[in-house]
């Protein structure tokens, strides 16, 4: 007997002969024995809950401890915090044991939240309509170039250089798939994207991709970019967080918004689950990837939600569907949608002010030292590129030491050698721990 | 029910942020002004209790597996071990950042190998990732190897077709269409399986592969799995196995065996994930060793002699990345704790019973409602109410079960049944679960004869009666 079956084995001899059989052997007859025959086990026995608690505890031990440090990692995730109410709620497992809203009435819940979710994502974003969520940051651009391709009928794509060079990854993988070209934007000595290189660039364009804050923290001047490019899609990768201080991606002419939401009050789970956020404009909206809940009445015409707009996805459309995508990140999203509506109208604003003041005092004090320079010139959010006289990897080992993950040794991206460090600030980073970690740097 | 929007009142808030423990700066100092957002985003304004009897109230309007059966075929809607819940959150995996190095990682990196270890075991097969967050990213995934595979050997040109069943989940033409493939879709025989001498006219050097699910999506164990294996490899071919339906075989017989090439998991069917309302899932992928090398980057590597655990980029022939990070590892935290506390015995039990309640199910349904493939099942089955009352639909019995406080079964899936319900109760349901829903479409079936208007005017005990969805294709609303 197995804790999670409830049957006995009287149930099974009872219902094995309503059947009409004898034995569970029967009811796998119909795979062939040649298939049964070369059967393998794993080589692993049960084990009791309290054992699998042990041994999971002990594998979870060999990472570092996080409450022994004081982190700066940023690069697409960072380390904010996320109120207790978040975890609590999501945990209601009317919440997270169900499944895709497919019968409309015993899904009000999911529907109704995934409309606010909606609703926040357009507001945060100056945005017409955001789907509720797709797998993550990297994959949701490259979603966003699948559906530019479909809406210009175009295959060229030029991409920024100073994209998270993960996403660029992902983005390499997808166009490589989908048969797509990507042209790399170059960025000058001020961080930010040649717009020239984009002037000379832009026959046959299908889209062009950004991110702002881009990977080096630096904000991008992108007011000019969608009358530059004209009828190309304008695709911008942007932290939520972000937009709290900075212009939403909507006001300066973008088509389609996609981001990271892992900051809004999701674990960063060494990298998954992770939150996808994608927002377009509404003459796209049929093009538009991922799941979608809309308002409707029902017929004693009291307002309700469904699935909206299903005849794009990939279980009514099969290989005409605008993508493949199925499950998305729900419960990440329904974090996010409780997260935001915490933090509330001002809170957002308040919160991103936290990390440009926080981020701000520390590269000040840093670029004071001796040994340090900030590698751009240009304004920045929450993240930003520190040059270092040592290497950055022995820097961030002495560090360390003294309980500090300083952030990001760049020479493994190829974007720039291994004297630059990407250091991320949070609202969580206290002044002390500023001093302190400036202190550790500049005596590393 | 009103949105989070319409509750509250200007001024308040939920959640009080830390006070600035130095002096400001003008921000104007730190920014310029033209690149300023100028109007705060009008998200709600409430207090905490209010956000927290908001989303407790809608809860409650949702049904889970917590609730009781909940049977939607191809789903695998099982119960979510809570011990699952806790060890993914253990801080030092809850808390890791990916970019915090191989050495502090040490956990996150023995479980990924540990788990691929196993996962290639169940599966038959030589070389995995993790990377797939999805059954559908999986597929995608697959897709994009056997491309590469075909790219490296200067074939790409020529193969260019995907075969499938018309009994195919529809994320399966939708991926490989995604890369370019032309769709040949197969029409299932009589008996719901793979016709073999309608496949046999497509073997030529045009095939890239084969995309099958196993048993399929009518409950059905593909008889000639080994011959239409032999079939698609002897055309050059590769075979696609989308395990959406591995609860049906786990612990009894691995695709590997069957001459599958590439199969992708649903952690979140066979290994209890959470389904988390639509996700986050995982959906690794399993490969023979002529597809290994393109694999996405990273891949989890030992160093036997020092017992260290490293990403390995060195892949030169990898397709690259799908994901930004490594996949939805707090998923594989969540798969690995429930397969370490099962065990092999535990996972064969678990499609043993899986089995056995399908059948016994379907043996008490198909006296009333027809079973258009009478035989024995694997985990799931179909029947239809076609011929039953033409005034009815298999959407007016569905809304009817809501009714008896049960979640209903999938419905109009697969396509190539009219009227279909697809059952699947899973290995975590009790007999007496099992009978009341049986017993409750009993009854439904009698209701189609005797009060049909009770089937139309359903469900009746929910918060919302049947939702208008043309006018929500028609009108969309989709933002407040």
């Amino acid at each position: 007997m197995f804790e999670y079956i409830p049957n006995t084995p009287e149930d099974q001899r009872e219902m094995l002969a309503q059947i009409g059989l004898s034995s569970i052997e029967e009811l796998f007859s119909d795979i062939p024995r040649r298939v049964l025959d070369k059967f393998e086990k794993i080589g692993i026995a049960p084990m009791s809950e309290q054992e699998a608690k042990h041994l999971l505890h002990n594998i979870a031990r060999e990472n570092l401890n996080p409450e022994e440090f004081v982190n700066f990692l940023g690069g697409g995730l960072y380390d904010h915090y996320s109120p207790s109410v978040v975890g609590h709620l999501i945990q209601r497992s009317e919440f997270f044991t169900t499944y895709t809203p497919y019968q409309a009435e015993l899904s009000q819940g999911t529907l109704t939240w995934m409309f606010e979710f909606q609703t926040m994502i357009c507001e945060l974003t100056g945005m017409d309509v955001a789907n509720s969520s797709l797998y993550d940051g990297g994959s949701a651009l490259a979603e966003a170039m699948l559906m530019a391709k479909n809406v210009t009928d175009k295959k060229k794509f030029l991409v920024a250089r100073n994209l998270n060079p993960n996403y660029r990854q992902v983005l390499d993988t997808y166009a490589w798939g989908a048969g797509l070209e990507i042209q790399e934007i170059p960025f000058g000595e001020d961080g930010r994207i040649d717009k020239q290189f984009i002037r000379q660039n832009l026959a046959d364009l299908a889209g062009v991709i950004v991110q702002n804050p881009n990977f080096f923290g630096v904000i991008e001047d992108l007011r000019e970019l969608k009358s530059i490019i004209g009828n190309a899609m304008l695709i911008v990768s942007a932290n939520p967080i972000s937009l709290g201080v900075l212009a939403p991606p909507g006001t300066y002419g973008a088509d389609i918004y996609v981001g990271e939401g892992q900051a809004l009050g999701v674990p960063i789970s060494f990298g998954g689950p992770l939150l996808g956020l994608f927002a377009t404009r509404m003459s796209y909206v049929r093009k538009m990837p991922g799941r979608l809940a809309g308002r409707t009445i029902d017929i004693n015409n009291k307002t309700g939600y469904v699935m909206a707009l299903q005849t794009r996805e990939q279980h009514i459309r099969r290989d005409k569907a605008t993508s493949n995508i199925c499950t998305n990140q729900a419960l990440c999203a329904l974090m996010s949608t409780i997260y935001m509506a915490l933090l509330g109208r001002h809170g957002l604003r308040q919160l991103a002010e936290l990390n440009l003041q926080k981020a701000h005092y520390l590269a000040t004090k840093l670029a004071r030292a001796k040994g340090f320079t900030l590698k751009f010139r240009s304004p920045f959010f929450n993240e930003f590129v520190i040059e270092t006289s040592k290497k950055a990897s022995s820097l961030l080992k002495k560090a360390q030491k003294e309980g500090f993950l300083a952030g990001i040794d760049l020479e493994p991206f190829g974007l720039l050698d291994g004297h630059h460090l990407l250091i991320a600030v949070t609202e969580k980073r206290t002044k002390a721990e500023l001093d302190r970690l400036v202190k550790v740097l500049t005596q590393a | 029910m009103p949105t989070i929007f319409e509750i509250g009142k200007p001024g308040r808030h939920g959640l009080r942020l830390p006070d600035l423990d130095f002096e400001e700066k003008p921000i104007e100092e730190l920014l310029p002004s033209e690149l300023i957002r100028k109007e705060d985003p009008k998200l709600p304004e409430v207090s905490q209790i209010e956000v927290v009897r908001h989303y407790t109230k809608l809860s409650k309007m949702n049904y889970g597996v917590d609730d009781g059966i909940y049977p939607l075929g191809s789903c695998t809607m099982k119960y979510n071990p809570r011990i699952n819940e806790e060890t993914s959150r253990f801080a030092p995996f809850a808390a890791a950042h990916p970019f915090q190095g191989e050495a502090p990682s040490q956990g996150c990196l023995r479980l990924m190998h540990e788990l691929s270890q196993i996962l290639c075991k169940i599966a038959g097969l030589d070389a995995i990732t993790l990377q797939p967050v999805a059954g559908a990213h999986g597929e995608l995934t697959g897709m994009l190897l056997i491309k590469k595979y075909f790219e490296k050997r200067g074939e790409l040109h020529k193969r260019k077709k995907i075969l499938l069943p018309d009994s195919a989940h529809g994320t399966n033409p939708a991926s490989a269409a995604a890369l370019g493939f032309e769709i040949v879709e197969l029409k299932s025989n009589e008996h719901g399986m793979v016709d073999v001498a309608s496949l046999k006219p497509h073997m030529d050097e045009t095939v890239a592969g084969m995309m099958l699910t196993n048993p399929n999506t009518l409950g059905l164990f593909e008889e000639d799995i080994l011959r239409i294996t032999e079939m698609v490899h002897e055309a050059g071919g590769f075979v696609y196995y989308d395990g959406a339906n591995m609860n049906a075989i786990v612990g009894q017989a691995r695709p590997g065996d069957m001459g599958v090439d590439i199969m992708h998991y649903n952690l979140h069917k066979t290994f209890t994930t959470p389904h988390g309302g639509g996700g986050p899932g995982a959906g690794p992928i399993a490969v023979v060793k002529s597809l290994a090398p393109y694999l996405p980057i990273p891949m989890i590597g030992l160093r036997k002699k020092e017992g260290e655990y490293y990403f390995d980029y060195e892949r030169p022939d990898s397709i690259g990345k799908v994901h930004s990070f490594y996949g939805n590892f707090g998923m594989l935290v969540r798969a690995y704790t429930y397969i370490r506390i099962m065990g092999d015995e535990g996972l064969r039990a678990v499609s043993a019973n899986a089995v056995l309640n399908a059948n016994y199910m379907f043996h008490r349904l198909k006296s009333v409602y027809k079973a258009p493939f009478d035989r024995i099942c694997k985990h799931e089955f179909v029947i239809t109410s076609k011929g039953m009352n033409e005034h009815l639909r298999t959407l007016d019995i569905a809304k009817r079960l809501i009714d008896f406080g049960v979640h209903p079964s999938s419905i109009y899936f697969p396509l190539i049944v009219p009227e279909v319900m697809m059952i699947e109760p899973t290995e975590t349901v009790s007999k007496k679960e099992m009978d009341y829903f049986v017993d409750s479409l009993l009854q439904i079936a009698r209701e189609m004869d005797e009060n049909p208007q009770i089937l139309k005017s359903a469900p009746h005990i929910t918060p919302v009666k049947r939702l208008d969805d043309v006018r929500a294709a028609r009108e969309p609303i989709l933002r407040g």
